[in-house]
């Protein structure tokens, strides 16, 4: 699924390769876990206050880390080795028709208010998950076709769900369900994760304790997680997070920037790490909702397909990656990044930057140069402003390039900076902007969690979120391909559909991708069982077996 | 003092004539990118090297203080007329209207300044040329930074309503507006004087501060605010010197107007 990261913030696209932890786990944890010392706080910032609390609408980058802290799931995919692995679920099995799933639940499991964890409490959370007035964003993938999910409990510890249609990937979509008491008193603060959110101070800190009823163990029986406490602190700059790790009053920077990483990894190379090409991107798009308050001739633009590949085609994605990412990039070709090995269209190649063809293409629709001003047909000039989230240089400086490449064929692009808060206000509920250039970060390999972005129904379809019924023909075939790829269980022909996904978005450009960066992170020596990975969370996903060695004495991470 | 004020007359002299100038002396138009070398280091072409996106930095220097220092002083002088009037006529007729002008300037000076302006600005229309933005920042800068010198206004004003040439003024029929403006006025000019002086430096820092935030002046017009966010970084700094410069320049500015408007200030007292 593609959900909002704030890191500026972005849409979260997320195709996590599943796999599973269990194995990396153990095998990271043996090493160490004889020596492994249980106490100590892990602190890390987050780069803007969760936008919810509430696991079923976490979309955010901020929410989806005290999300992956505090919640427990059935199945987990280990992000090292990319395989499933059981963790409230003992054991599970998919029907042949990929049409049901039971669960086989683990006994013994408390959430971390004390209830007992059960098929109950599973029935319940597929219910609120289903709940078309929720909206959440975890729920599109499981709608392959309409008709609710049905759910059959043979015992406290067992469980049926049985939906509409098959499914693909069903028992991989289970990463992103976040179990959900159903008994509990306080309901929406009882969580199966490692951790619990003991305090809060909005803007400014999350302070999560440890769940005294988390139901792993070590190898050597010792309760996990080590850690007593991890604190997340809110902290928008990078250059200050940075500042505040080269310090020592931090241990982890989860994503890296470039130029800090380069930075960094001058005086303090064993605390870089760079897991290669990232899953994310960095994309812009046109407002194309009907009634956003922007002029009609503007709309006309954005909705022409020959106007958006011509803008895609002006803009220099190689000197966007050697420029800003200093090289820790590579040129975007779409919606996924080559990093996905099976689901990237090899097919597909980053546009090249080609000022004369763009201004080529921007001919068949009418527009025209006038000294130096590109105008359309009706001789207004094309002029537009771009907005994204203060505070993240990396974008202002895509933007600046996007400006000057715009520049070359006659259009003024006007930047736009813009608080976090105002700008997801902007994009989701008042629709008054023209271009959002934002990233999307992937948490899932496979195409079936990108639902919530790719159907036209779905909140998640930033340029025009929620469409009643399919605005162009374009996205009616993407909706089919998609409700199609997610209903068969071969793989083959899942890819096939995917791949013709791929060229349509190529084709119409949607959103515009400019780069795929590499997964960049930091992580202090005194950090224990760290296994930096590219799949988010890169440096904490297996938290619960991380651990802590006093601070060197003169406080700061040494080498 | 009166060399170091003369030194100081003399470099704003230079600096304005200089950044007035800058259509002929800067090397590169300021947004131009040489993107075959950014973050270049200080040459025969670049005197003052590149910026992260190669823009020449002595052009943007350039460029940068033209905005600043002729847009400050302009919202300094809206700011001072807007406290003149207020302000003025709040110490000149007393009674209800004073006291009802004081307490909107207390309500005025207990703003959260920077909340406001954040606020203001995101309310702004998106798509507006940077040379509009800049000027919408320092409007706002001059329209919401009247009230402390408003209460100094009041004060100076109702000091001269109390005085005995006013009084004498009033006795001989005097009609009220040409009082206002024949004799309380001008005896206030040296305090108005100051308040425009002093008013520049903190509209500047002000700018500078919403650059830092990234909420001044847009891409690609060059600002102090927007220069000033190059030096976040500071171990790219501390490895590049040069790239202080626009903090030193803006520091050698304002501790100029400081000396300058000292001299003035001792002259209205």
């Amino acid at each position: 699924m593609i959900r909002r990261s704030l890191l500026p913030l972005a849409l979260l696209a997320s195709c996590w390769l599943f796999v599973s932890a269990s194995n990396a786990q153990s095998g990271a944890q043996s090493g160490a876990q004889s020596s492994a010392q249980s106490g100590g706080e892990l602190r890390f910032s987050i780069q803007s206050e969760p936008k919810s609390f509430d696991p079923m609408l976490a979309d955010d980058d901020s929410s989806e880390t005290v999300r992956y802290l505090t919640t427990g799931y059935l199945i987990r995919l280990n992000r090292q080795t990319q395989q499933l692995q059981p963790e409230m679920a003992a054991s599970w099995k998919v029907s042949s028709t990929a049409q049901s799933i039971t669960f086989e639940l683990r006994e013994g499991v408390l959430f971390s208010d004390g209830t007992p964890f059960s098929a109950e409490d599973v029935a319940f959370t597929m219910r609120r998950l289903m709940d078309p007035a929720l909206h959440s964003p975890f729920a599109d993938p499981f709608r392959s076709s309409a008709g609710d999910v049905k759910t059959e409990i043979k015992n406290p510890h067992s469980i049926t769900l049985q939906f509409p249609a098959p499914v693909a990937n069903l028992e991989q979509l289970f990463d992103g369900v976040a179990m959900l008491s159903a008994k509990s008193a306080h309901s929406d603060t009882a969580g199966l994760g490692p951790f619990v959110v003991s305090e809060h101070k909005a803007g400014s800190y999350i302070l999560l304790k440890r769940n005294l009823n988390y139901w792993k163990h070590d190898a050597a029986g010792k309760p996990l997680p080590y850690l007593d406490s991890v604190r997340l602190d809110v902290q928008q700059n990078r250059d200050l997070d940075l500042l505040r790790f080269r310090r020592g009053e931090t241990e982890l920077i989860n994503t890296l920037v470039a130029d800090s990483y380069d930075r960094l990894a001058a005086d303090m190379p064993s605390s870089v790490h760079d897991a290669g090409p990232s899953f994310d991107t960095e994309q812009i798009w046109f407002n194309q909702v009907p009634g956003a308050p922007i002029p009609d001739y503007k709309k006309a633009w954005f909705r022409s397909q020959n106007f958006r590949r011509a803008i895609s085609q002006a803009i220099n994605r190689a000197d966007m990656c050697r420029i800003v990412f200093s090289g820790h990039a590579t040129p975007a070709a779409g919606l996924l990044s080559p990093a996905n090995h099976f689901w990237f269209n090899q097919n597909l190649h980053a546009e090249v930057a080609d000022g004369p063809g763009a201004l080529k293409r921007l001919a068949a629709d009418g527009f025209h140069l006038d000294k130096d001003v590109l105008r359309d047909r009706d001789g207004h000039a094309v002029e537009f402003s771009i907005i994204t989230n203060t505070s993240n240089k990396l974008r202002e400086r895509l933007a600046v390039l996007m400006q000057d490449d715009l520049a070359k064929i006659g259009i003024r692009l006007n930047v736009v900076t813009l608080d976090f808060p105002s700008l997801i206000d902007r994009i989701s509920h008042s629709f008054d902007y023209e271009a959002c250039l934002l990233g999307l970060v992937n948490v899932d390999l496979d195409p079936s969690t990108q639902m919530n972005v790719w159907l036209s129904s779905a909140s998640n379809h930033q340029w025009n979120p929620e469409e009643k019924t399919p605005a162009t023909e374009w996205e009616a075939e993407i909706d089919k391909l998609m409700r199609a790829q997610a209903s068969t269980t071969d793989n083959k022909k899942r890819k096939e559909y995917f791949d013709r996904v791929q060229e349509i978005v190529y084709e119409q450009a949607p959103f515009i991708y400019l780069v795929n960066k590499n997964a960049l992170s930091a992580i202090s020596t005194s950090v224990h069982n760290a296994v930096p990975v590219v799949l988010r969370p890169q440096t904490y996903w297996n938290i619960d077996s991380l651990y802590l060695t006093p601070p060197d004495p003169n406080g700061r991470h040494g080498e | 003092m009166n060399r170091i004020r003369l030194v100081a007359v003399v470099f704003l002299a230079l600096t304005f004539s200089a950044v007035l100038l800058a259509d002929f002396v800067a090397p590169a138009p300021y947004a131009k990118q040489f993107r075959e070398a950014p973050n270049a280091a200080p040459s025969a072409k670049h005197l003052l090297g590149t910026d992260d996106l190669g823009r020449d930095a002595f052009s943007r220097l350039l460029y940068g203080s033209r905005v600043s220092l002729l847009l400050a002083p302009a919202a300094a002088l809206l700011s001072t007329l807007i406290a003149a009037c207020i302000g003025g006529l709040a110490g000149y007729l007393g009674g209800w209207f004073e006291r009802a002008a004081l307490a909107a300037t207390d309500l005025s000076l207990s703003l959260p300044w920077l909340f406001l302006l954040l606020t203001v600005r995101a309310l702004l229309p998106l798509n507006i040329a940077p040379i509009a933005s800049v000027t919408i920042t320092f409007a706002l800068l001059g329209v919401l930074g009247w009230s402390s010198s408003g209460r100094v206004i009041c004060s100076g004003a109702r000091a001269i309503r109390q005085s005995d040439f006013v009084l004498q003024a009033q006795a001989l029929g005097c009609p009220p507006h040409r009082l206002f403006f024949k004799q309380v006025l001008p005896n206030l000019q040296p305090v108005l004087s100051a308040q425009f002086w002093t008013s520049i430096p903190i509209f500047i820092i002000a700018e500078a501060n919403l650059g830092v935030l990234g909420l001044g002046v847009s891409e690609p017009l060059p600002s102090w605010g927007n220069l000033l966010r190059g030096l976040e970084n500071w171990p790219e700094v501390k490895a590049s010197p040069w790239k202080l410069m626009p903090i030193v320049l803006l520091v050698a500015v304002v501790s100029c107007f400081q000396l300058v408007f000292q001299k003035r200030e001792n002259l209205a007292s």
